[in-house]
């Protein structure tokens, strides 16, 4: 485990979740949940946990970002607060 | 009030910070979770159930119970998005035709049609009119590949990262970009609603249905070993063999629920017209 890349990817994961709940666009807020799923991905990765690395790329950062989008496609795309 | 809330965010998320010092280290053999099962199941799975991957052994052989409500679980979210969101009664709307040699759009208002079976017009979506060749056949390409990968990662899942659950999401992720890079109504030509409910319940009684035939032949439910019998083999490939038809059991569940999500929160229930 490589400290100075857990921490740079760390670092990446708490922007992307406090960018992901401050963005006023939702579209955007779920591309950037996208891109935290997938550095949460990376994290298992290096941890070891190669399964539940498989798991978070392809449901977290695939599958649930359809998902988002697809809602926001239906709803809107401006938040009220 | 958002001030109080910020505070008892930050109060718990710090609590939560602190009660972690007590965690035992990273990897740490001498942390409670690693004396007492797992040494057991590093040791003993490769003799007990000749599955290499110790991850698909504690999850579909030890832990079979646990992943056969996963698997209800997502069922049941399937379900759920189905009857919030299904609208069976269609109200006449505007729909948009291509004439498909030169490619000329026209616009019918108020429930009028073209008859489905004409050669010389396509329906398009009303959100997205221009025509796009190379996303079209760029992704036609894919899909097939995406779904080879899908198959190999439920069908290795023994040896290699992956089993049930990734390989249904890629599966059903190959039909969502499908009805992605063409529209709902060619997806769902493919796959049915129908075909996708069947495959989801099909899914969900595959696994089932295994462990009530290990009760039904004599030992615990979900004790693959009990199939020795009935798949001619010794109890240790019977366990393997068991973990297989549980994960193909999964994958189509998944699969299916994945789809059947996918269509009912794109088209917003009414299944004509997708993202």
């Amino acid at each position: 485990m490589i400290w100075q890349l857990d921490l740079a990817i760390l670092t990446l994961v708490v922007v992307c979740a406090i960018a992901a709940i401050s963005v006023k666009d939702l579209l955007g807020s779920a591309i950037l949940f996208g891109a935290y799923s997938f550095m949460m991905c990376l994290l298992w990765a290096i941890m070891g946990a190669v399964d539940v690395a498989f798991t978070e790329a392809s449901v977290g950062a695939g599958v649930s970002t359809v998902f988002f989008v697809a809602a926001v496609f239906r709803s809107t795309r401006r938040t009220k607060d | 009030m958002r001030m109080i809330a910020l505070i008892i965010i930050v109060l718990s998320g710090g609590l939560l910070l602190y009660a972690t010092q007590d965690f035992p280290q990273w990897a740490d053999p001498a942390s409670p979770a690693s004396l007492h099962l797992s040494p057991h199941y590093i040791q003993k799975s490769m003799e007990e159930t000749s599955v290499p991957n110790l991850v698909t052994a504690v999850l579909a052989d030890y832990r079979g119970f646990d992943t056969m409500f996963e698997t209800t679980v997502i069922f049941c979210a399937g379900v759920a998005c189905f009857m919030l969101l299904r609208i069976s009664r269609q109200t006449p709307e505007d729909r948009y035709y291509r004439h498909i040699s030169t490619g000329v759009t026209i616009h019918i208002k108020d429930g009028g049609k073209i008859p489905d079976k004409s050669k010389e017009f396509e329906r398009i979506d009303t959100m997205w009119t221009p025509f796009d060749l190379v996303i079209k056949t760029v992704c036609r390409f894919l899909i097939p590949f995406i779904q080879l990968f899908a198959l190999y990662v439920i069908a290795h899942g023994h040896h290699s990262p992956g089993g049930g659950f990734q390989g249904g999401v890629i599966l059903g992720a190959s039909i969502i970009l499908l009805a992605i890079s063409h529209n709902l109504r060619t997806a769902t030509k493919r796959m049915n609603e129908k075909l996708i409910g069947l495959l989801c319940v099909t899914g969900v009684f595959i696994y089932a249905g295994t462990g009530a035939l290990c009760l039904l032949i004599g030992l615990n439910f979900l004790d693959y070993s009990a199939l020795a019998s009935v798949l001619f083999l010794d109890p240790v490939s019977a366990r393997s063999f068991g973990i297989l038809i549980v994960e193909i059991g999964v994958g189509i569940a998944v699969m299916a629920t994945m789809i059947w999500i996918y269509n009912n929160v794109s088209s917003a229930g009414k299944y004509d017209e997708g993202l």
